[in-house]
């Protein structure tokens, strides 16, 4: 089923992680085989922040192989010896758990591919996010869970997506989780709700082009769907429109860029999104009860329609 | 709260002007009898006073214990009941079989007043998917805007959205009258087989897919039609009902129904009732 939230403060920040953290938890009905933050912090915009792992949750109902943490000591010593050889300096390190990683990294290169390629060239490691503002972090269990892991509540920031996860076509992993970022894209993440049919084609035709896939999880098609887009030239809203028919299946979607968010929704209009919006916030999730968890005064929300696609900026 | 009864086709009901469709062939159609509602009641149902008048606050309840306590609150008379905080929470209001006076002041989450027969209800919000699915009789009247497939499968009732709704609004109903002041989404009608819809507003793609039977009336723009619905002619008597209807929904009470559309079934996919039951099973 999976339940999908985001929120963006216009002109002002705001405690993004406790708050989505509220929405996603008041969605955990909805599945709680993992669950994902895309949370877009106040920083001085300066360094790269890349969010990855090199290994998986092997707990809590995992699908993924046991492996000794020692592995996850040797991956990270090729990834730090990479990003010397790159001439990127890390900044900051924190290892929040043994197969997680969030560095700051001092890193002057508009394009990410090269860099990305050689990272996740070093095997069992996946970057979860880069850039100067988003931070993805998903992991096994529910809002809750993850955040107090992740100690998410203190994020302070603009805007922010999240994904609570029933697995049903794909594993109950990290890789699998939502939200995928829009690879090689600083900054660009998704979320999604629902199904996609085609997407073995559209793979196969994305990775024709070069695009990458980690999963296979038909989520991640939308990050690399709208990725390509942009690699070409479309605007992040001409990408979404473009989805609604190069996509087939149902699916309500959020993606967030460094300085917007916007959704989607398919001509069937099978998959459910409440939206509330004011003057400095917009809120949206699966169901009403996650908007109800940072606005619980009473409220105007609608249903956006079929084929619906709208874009706000911080 | 509906009594069910096979009657003649000259029933009293016709002859008031509550029925005036003639069907042909063979029908599993079944009449309102006026005369025996008044005897007719629930299991477990209760004889409230709607002067009788209580709040309840179901901020830190669960859906269950609120629609418990309700019905608690029934059991001891109270036939109006005020339901305050109910902050977008899930099924609330479900199953009740009784007359009732009920208020919600706030919006509503999935399955809202769903297989319901009898209550009049008003909802000082928004509601979210399935809002009074499956209602049996009564009243609902929504006075923000409801999520889609809202009143999927009603069997009669009237259900009253002020704002806008939805996707596959109707689907599948076999009864009753939906009103929509606003916009409604894609497949409106889908597969409905019985009752009126009525929207003042647009409506998405695919209005009336699959219709068996019944009629949508279209006040604003029409996306696409859906497989087998057509155009048919507003006459007077479509023209007088929907004002009635209007009026007394205290909605849209100035919009001029001259100019509605009305759709209904071609009946090109509706060959059920010339057939036996054996071919039935073999065509479905």
């Amino acid at each position: 089923m999976c339940g999908i939230a985001g929120l963006i403060h216009r002109g002002k920040s705001s405690n993004v992680g406790s708050e989505l953290q509220g929405m996603l938890q008041a969605l955990k009905h909805r599945g709680e085989d993992s669950t994902g933050y895309a949370l877009y912090g106040d920083t001085d915009g300066k360094n790269f922040i890349m969010r990855f792992k090199v290994g998986e949750n092997v707990g809590e109902g995992s699908s993924s192989v046991m492996e000794d943490v020692s592995v996850y000591d040797k991956r990270k010593k090729i990834v730090d010896e990479t990003l010397a050889e790159m001439g990127a300096k890390i900044v900051k390190e924190e290892r929040t758990l043994p197969y997680s990683l969030r560095y700051e990294i001092d890193y002057n290169v508009k394009d990410l591919l090269e860099f990305s390629q050689r990272i996740e060239s070093i095997p069992g490691v996946e970057i979860l996010s880069m850039g100067k503002s988003l931070e993805v972090i998903k992991d096994l269990g529910n809002a809750k869970m993850v955040c107090d892991r992740y100690s998410l509540d203190k994020v302070v920031g603009t805007h922010a997506i999240g994904h609570a996860r029933m697995a049903t076509e794909s594993g109950v992993d990290i890789k699998s989780a939502h939200p995928f970022w829009g690879y090689p894209f600083s900054d660009v993440s998704v979320v999604h709700n629902g199904q996609l049919t085609n997407y073995w084609n559209n793979r196969r035709v994305l990775e024709n082009k070069g695009m990458r896939f980690m999963s296979e999880c038909d989520s991640e098609l939308i990050a690399v769907y709208l990725a390509e887009k942009m690699r070409d030239g479309a605007t992040l809203e001409e990408g979404m429109k473009a989805s609604l028919t190069g996509l087939d299946g149902v699916f309500t979607y959020f993606v967030a860029t460094k300085d917007s968010l916007g959704m989607a929704k398919d001509t069937m209009a099978a998959k459910p999104l409440v939206l509330y919006e004011s003057d400095d916030l917009v809120a949206m999730g699966s169901e009403e009860i996650a908007i109800r968890s940072v606005l619980p005064q009473e409220i105007d929300t609608y249903d956006p329609f079929d084929g619906e696609v709208k874009v706000w900026q911080i | 709260m509906a009594n069910l009864k096979t009657v003649s086709k000259k029933s009293k009901a016709q002859s008031m002007g509550m029925h005036t469709e003639v069907l042909t062939g063979r029908t599993q159609q079944k009449f309102f009898n006026p005369d025996e509602a008044e005897n007719f009641y629930y299991f477990g149902t209760y004889d409230v006073d709607f002067n009788k008048r209580t709040d309840l606050d179901v901020k830190d309840m669960t859906a269950p214990e609120a629609n418990k306590e309700i019905d608690n609150l029934m059991s001891q008379g109270y036939g109006t009941i005020v339901i305050k905080n109910p902050q977008g929470k899930h099924s609330l209001g479900v199953g009740i079989l009784n007359k009732l006076n009920l208020i919600f002041e706030g919006s509503l989450g999935y399955f809202g007043m769903g297989s319901c027969d009898g209550p009049i209800v008003r909802i000082n919000g928004r509601v979210g998917w399935s809002c009074a699915e499956n209602l049996m009789a009564g009243k609902v009247v929504i006075e923000k805007n409801a999520g889609s497939c809202f009143g999927a499968a009603i069997r009669g009732g009237d259900l009253i959205c002020k704002g806008s709704v939805g996707a596959r609004t109707g689907i599948d109903m076999k009864g009753g009258t939906i009103i929509i002041g606003g916009d409604a989404g894609a497949f409106t009608g889908f597969m409905m087989q019985r009752g009126r819809i009525i929207i003042l507003g647009d409506v998405g793609i695919n209005l009336g897919d699959s219709m068996y039977d019944g009629t949508i009336f279209v006040g604003g723009e029409i996306g696409s039609y859906g497989s087998d619905a057509v155009d048919a002619e507003l006459t007077k008597s479509d023209q007088d009902w929907l004002k009635r209807k209007l009026k007394v929904a205290e909605i849209g009470e100035n919009f001029d129904v001259s100019k509605m559309k009305k759709i209904v079934a071609g009946k090109k996919l509706w060959n059920y009732d010339n057939l036996e039951p054996t071919e039935k099973k073999g065509a479905i």
